[in-house]
């Protein structure tokens, strides 16, 4: 086994992002390998409490009240051996009128056989902005299990945005439940970017309540099913305050015999909220297969640009 | 002999034809006008040789320097240098500009990429990263397709009523992007029915009911405009021959 530290920068290694970001002494970072924690600073703040357990780790993140975390907060969870399983818990207190960014990496680039589960318990103070953006890297046998369930509540005037990725290498499985609560005048915007191919299976359900006057919400699920993939997206937001606005966007591609289903619903219980949604299933548009195929693209090459587009 | 050769091109849709026996000859390098009314077959000409889906039936030939591409798909046609510029650009959602245009571009590079867009009036800084979406006007379309074409270096570039969406102020810069084409060793081909497309052309050739009934200097189809065109069902010579406009 290699020291904690080169497992770390090894670990890192799959991510996009600098590796001196895990130097700098006023970014906060946390990396995980299974239930071992190979690195971990905290900014002036910002507490962030791990406890290592059998088969994962308990986080606890709190945000002081009126904290501003300036540079994004870089996590990686990850995983080395071909088998197992990583189970993160995390619970996460956001203060009131606190401002802060993560940048969260899994990773699993050798993975046969492995289970990610991720319980999220997130609370965002009145006022607070709190924005979340997830990537996925697995290996290309997709033999990733992925599990990410997260409860939010959103306070008044807070801001919850969550963006979760996973374009590059195999989905395997991908079971997301996120469920958001939203007060007066609060914000939830969710989006989801998932490629799927061979026989990779996709299912989203985002849930958004809009109790607040004023209460605002978006779901955004774009995913592309090639080969023999599936994909379900459940996308639910309801609105029970007047004034409450909300839209659900589900765009999905299906190519070869991928099979896509999508059920937006939406509810409103007071006269004067107003909920949208629209969904949009099918093949790569002809036109701009065509367009960018007159300009020497194969068609393979075509459509991987499009569905590349898409997902951005 | 010129670069693209079309010979007897017959094209049907449900038992009409849309092209009839059409004969037309590209010359190499020079910028070209396919003119004539709505529904003469202009764009479907352009199809045709470009190869798209649904226009691939056909009879008769198309020699591209000399060899039959008849056979060839949509692509293969594009990567021996034949390229089409949509009257009605697409959309791509999440795709940028920069993205777009490289997927194209013999030159790939940054710099590249800011010097096609300029030439169609477009401010690298302000375009590059934005999408080739809805949130383009139908205008700002037009110019990045061109920018791609530019960028493309074709052999034969067909530029589907280029003026259509442009406003006045940036007119002139699309006739100097097509110049820019032709300066560059492409053959450029104009379909259009607009008189101030024409004029940006060496020769012209109209159309009317699938068939090219005139061709020549651009003076002498300009008549055509100037008097109203009559379809070719009637009689189709200059209106002044035939005794003014009916």
């Amino acid at each position: 086994m290699k020291p904690p530290t080169d497992l770390m920068t090894d670990l890192y290694k799959f991510t996009d992002s600098d590796p001196h970001n895990l130097q700098d002494p006023d970014a906060a970072h946390l990396v995980i390998h299974h239930n071992q924690v190979l690195g971990m600073h905290a900014v002036p703040g910002l507490s962030v409490n791990v406890k290592e357990l059998a088969d994962g780790v308990d986080v606890k993140v709190v945000l002081d009240d009126g904290a501003v975390i300036r540079k994004p907060v870089h996590l990686c969870f990850g995983m080395y051996p071909e088998t197992g399983v990583q189970r993160i818990i995390m619970d996460v207190a956001i203060g009131k009128n606190a401002v802060i960014a993560l940048m969260a990496h899994c990773i699993f680039p050798f993975a046969v056989d492995v289970q990610h589960l991720m319980d999220a318990n997130i609370r965002i103070g009145d006022g607070a902005r709190y924005s979340y953006f997830e990537r996925h890297v697995h290996s290309p046998k997709g033999g990733v299990k992925v599990y990410p369930k997260a409860i939010v509540e959103v306070g008044k005037k807070a801001y919850f945005k969550t963006e979760f990725e996973l374009i590059k290498g195999r989905v395997g499985l991908i079971d997301l439940d996120y469920e958001t609560s939203c007060d007066a005048a609060g914000v939830v915007d969710m989006t989801a970017r998932i490629s799927g191919r061979a026989d990779d299976v996709i299912k989203i359900r985002e849930t958004a309540h809009l109790k607040g006057e004023y209460a605002r919400g978006v779901l955004t699920s774009k995913i592309a099913v090639r080969e023999n993939a599936r994909a379900e997206v459940y996308n639910k937001l309801t609105a029970t305050a007047a004034f409450a606005r909300g839209h659900v966007d589900c765009k999905e591609i299906v190519q070869d015999n991928g099979v896509a289903t999508a059920t937006p619903i939406v509810e409103v219980r007071h006269p004067k909220a107003h909920v949208t949604h629209e969904a949009a299933i099918g093949s790569v548009d002809s036109k701009q297969l065509e367009t960018l195929m007159s300009r020497g693209l194969s068609e393979d090459a075509a459509v991987e640009l499009i569905i590349n587009g898409l997902l951005s | 002999m010129g670069i693209l050769e079309v010979k007897d091109l017959v094209l049907a849709f449900n038992g009409k034809p849309i092209l009839d026996n059409l004969n037309i000859d590209f010359w190499e390098g020079h910028i070209h006008a396919v003119v004539g009314p709505n529904g003469a077959g202009k764009s479907t000409l352009a199809a045709t040789i470009m190869g798209l889906s649904g226009y691939t039936d056909i009879g008769g030939d198309i020699l591209f320097a000399g060899e039959s591409i008849k056979g060839l798909s949509l692509d293969r046609r594009a990567q021996m240098g034949i390229t089409l510029a949509w009257q009605e650009p697409a959309r791509f959602e999440g795709l940028t500009i920069r993205n777009f245009i490289r997927a194209s571009a013999q030159d790939k590079s940054a710099e590249n990429l800011k010097v096609v867009l300029r030439e169609v009036g477009l401010e690298p800084e302000e375009y590059l990263n934005r999408a080739v979406d809805k949130t383009l006007s139908g205008g700002e379309r037009k110019k990045v397709e061109l920018a791609s074409i530019l960028a493309m270096k074709p052999k034969i570039a067909f530029l589907d009523e280029p003026d259509s969406g442009i406003d006045i102020e940036s007119i002139e810069r699309i006739f100097e992007a097509v110049k820019i084409l032709k300066s560059g060793g492409t053959t450029v081909i104009l379909i259009t029915h607009s008189l101030a497309v024409l004029n940006q052309a060496e020769h012209a050739f109209l159309i009317c009911s699938g068939k090219i009934v005139d061709k020549g200097p651009v003076e002498k189809i300009r008549k055509y405009f100037e008097n109203k065109c009559i379809p070719c069902g009637h009689k189709n010579v200059p209106v002044q021959e035939i005794g003014g406009p009916v």
